[in-house]
């Protein structure tokens, strides 16, 4: 059901839901398509509603250096306000989006499978906690997931898990850069291959082809790339109620159940959401916020945390890269996404060393609009600059796995409240030596390509630089034991049985692949297990 | 190379008419300490003398090589001064700057000698400012007037030309130039 829009829109709570969401991102919409067709579905959002008709004037802020990112998408303020209390600054209002499509609004697009190790990191590689789960259990819902996203792919990537049918649409073709990474890597013996976007390489589920406006992270106007107003929608079209600007600030419950999701509106008032079965969307970060908010006699520590684990193993991937100068054009920055990877060194992960893929930019460097907005220049001065100072980068990326630390945490900040009143969450990232160790593997192989390639190197991000690829993960972990987990392999809590969390939140490990399409499987997997339960 | 209508339409199209501070431009303005041109007095201006002075601060940071640049600055105003919030505060700052020029040289910029249009934009401080919304003048004047411009420039199918790239960000060009080799 849509019900209008704005600030006196009708956000009252329906009567005889069957299932909560909470949380309007790429696993809660997916959640709440797959079940609005035979349940009553109300999803409950804390952003708002994003206009489509506003991208032009988004991406405009995305170009123009007045604006930062967080601006793009409205975060910030008193709403977002967090706190950083770990060893390492996480700039959390960068790495967000609240709103009907959550961080899908802004993020990269893409769509890997983790390894088949990933899920085994204990076993296999000697460190961390074995996943409950195996990929062949995931395969299913990884397909579903491509489907469900639309995945541009190949499958010329000898690296890559098994897989059961092609991608749901071709690979967008390699860029001119990567031809020339090419011809570096076939001296090297390193191999190249596409990687899969969830965009939109030739028209797909109603959605045009992209078209190249070049600013997909943080905004893709044409819509070309995927983002979750796509199920969120979809859901409302079978019948779904999509509440937005309702933030939920804690889940009533008794000693085995949730009964209600108390929420706020715009104009201050309080509402009870009830329903039969609750799943928790949002994200690393909110979702172990919001079980701590629901803390009660019954549960002093929080909602779902007889383990007391709720909150802990806060992870992200770090980012390592290099680049530089070619004596020749590189022709970047014509597109916003990447076109080729190399997955090749991710399986010799052990305890010293961790996975991690590599990335070949099709945008390093700046483009000419940013040196225009930027200069202290005009006239023929500015257009003289911008000939000397673009078209020669290129440049590589990586992300790199970071294993799950008990103190790296997401807990609650005492002395700060958001615009509620409610505690804001504070964020405590460490992040240990065999990701920087894997960093500098990365670097070394990084600087092998490109001086084969003949590149005077001018930047590098190593183990002394790093910062996160702004991909929240495992702060809910998924496990068999209660004792050491806070969800089952169905996704439901171990201690309240009507509650299922769907989130990279219930990663147990990293793995070093984007998170997204792993949320998404995991999502139309959890989904099934709410289906079943109601029935 | 020749700017045409199409440029500016392109670039429009790529920025929108609106623009981007229109999205929180109230936020934005009841937050800051810069006062507007209306606020501080300054002469109301009609449309055709916003379209004439951009055009003639077009012709200083825009590169000789450019021509057809009335009919791109006109084309590309044609959308930007009708959305507001961004219109109201583009025809303010361009007031103001106007009412400058009158104060110093005597005459509106419009009227300026090319050379004394720049030596204003720079006695102004909008060369070396960052562009701000909400700013002092100079950034204000940056961001309504000298980046207004330059971003129409660069984001268009000619200005992407004259950088070197077939297409620009923040233009819908297509997904094939990427993979082309130079030409």
């Amino acid at each position: 059901m849509t019900r209008s829009v704005g600030p006196s829109a009708d956000r009252t709570p329906v009567e005889s839901a069957d299932v909560c969401v909470i949380g309007a991102g790429p696993a809660g919409g997916l959640i709440a398509d797959r079940l609005a067709a035979d349940h009553e579905v109300v999803v409950l959002e804390a952003g708002p509603r994003f206009d489509p008709a506003d991208r032009i004037e988004r991406q405009e802020r995305a170009i123009r250096p007045a604006f930062d990112r967080p601006d793009v998408w409205d975060v910030g303020g008193d709403r977002d306000a967090h706190s950083n209390g770990g060893e390492w600054f996480y700039p959390l209002n960068h790495a967000r989006v609240k709103g009907i499509g959550g961080s899908t609004l802004h993020w990269q697009g893409m769509v890997v499978r983790l390894h088949e190790d990933d899920f085994n990191s204990g076993s296999e590689r000697g460190v961390g906690p074995d996943w409950p789960i195996e990929y062949a259990d995931l395969r299913p819902h990884y397909a579903a997931a491509e489907r469900e996203l639309g995945v541009a792919g190949a499958d010329d990537n000898p690296y890559a898990p098994p897989r059961e049918q092609p991608h749901p649409m071709p690979a967008f073709s390699p860029s001119y850069s990567d031809s020339l990474f090419a011809e570096a890597c076939e001296e090297l013996g390193i191999d190249m291959h596409s990687v899969p976007n969830a965009r939109n390489s030739e028209a797909y589920d109603d959605r045009s082809a992209c078209v190249g406006y070049g600013t997909c992270q943080p905004v893709c106007p044409s819509g070309a790339k995927y983002d979750a107003t796509v199920h969120v929608d979809r859901a409302e079209r079978k019948g779904a109620t999509v509440l937005d600007r309702a933030p939920v600030e804690y889940l009533d419950h008794d000693a085995e159940r949730v009964t209600a999701a108390v929420y706020a509106t715009p104009d201050g008032t309080q509402h009870r959401q009830t329903a039969e079965a609750f799943v928790v969307a949002c994200g690393g970060v909110e979702t172990p916020r919001l079980l701590l908010l629901s803390e009660s006699s019954q549960y002093p520590e929080g909602l779902a945390n007889s383990s007391g684990l709720v909150g802990s193993f806060f992870m992200d991937h770090l980012f390592a890269g290099m680049g530089g100068l070619l004596d020749e054009p590189t022709r970047q920055n014509h597109v916003g996404f990447l076109t080729s990877g190399c997955d090749q060194f991710y399986d010799e992960a052990d305890e010293e060393t961790g996975p991690f893929k590599l990335e070949f930019f099709n945008y390093d460097g700046p483009s000419p609009v940013t040196m225009a907005l930027t200069g202290d220049d005009w006239g023929d001065a500015l257009l003289e600059r911008i000939r000397a100072d673009y078209g020669n980068h290129i440049g590589m990326g990586a992300l790199v796995e970071q294993l799950p630390r008990e103190e790296s945490r997401v807990a609650l900040d005492p002395d700060r409240t958001d615009h509620r009143g409610n505690p804001v969450p504070e964020i405590n990232w460490t992040v240990g030596d065999r990701a920087l160790r894997t960093i500098e593997r990365a670097n070394e192989i990084q600087r092998e390509i490109l001086e084969e390639l003949g590149v005077d190197i001018g930047w590098q991000v190593g183990p002394e630089n790093t910062g996160p690829a702004y991909h929240h993960m495992g702060t809910t972990r998924m496990g068999e034991d209660p004792e050491e987990s806070v969800v089952d392999a169905e996704l439901r809590t171990h201690d309240l049985g009507n509650c299922w969390i769907a989130s990279s939140s219930v990663f147990p490990t990293a793995g070093a692949m984007n998170p997204t399409l792993t949320i998404a499987a995991l999502a139309l997997r959890a989904a099934d297990s709410v289906a079943a339960a109601l029935h | 190379m020749e700017l045409t209508r199409r440029d500016a339409a392109a670039a429009l199209a790529a920025i929108g008419a609106t623009g981007g501070v229109a999205l929180g431009a109230d936020r934005v303005r009841d937050s800051g300490d810069g006062a507007s041109a209306s606020d501080e007095g300054a002469d109301p201006i009609t449309d055709e003398q916003v379209r004439a002075s951009l055009v003639a601060v077009a012709r200083v940071v825009y590169p000789e090589e450019v021509s057809g640049v009335e009919a791109f600055v006109n084309g590309f105003l044609d959308g930007r001064l009708t959305g507001d919030p961004h219109a109201r505060a583009l025809r303010e700052t361009v007031a103001e700057v106007d009412g400058i020029a009158r104060s110093w040289y005597d005459a509106p910029i419009a009227a300026l000698s090319a050379e004394t249009r720049d030596r204003l934009l720079r006695e102004l401080g909008a060369d070396t400012a960052e562009e701000d919304p909400d700013g002092t003048t100079a950034e204000r004047v940056r961001y309504y007037v000298v980046n207004e411009l330059l971003l129409a420039l660069y984001a268009s199918p000619t200005g992407g030309e004259l950088a070197g790239i077939e297409n620009p960000q923040g233009y819908p060009g297509g997904a094939e130039s990427y993979a082309r080799g130079p030409r």
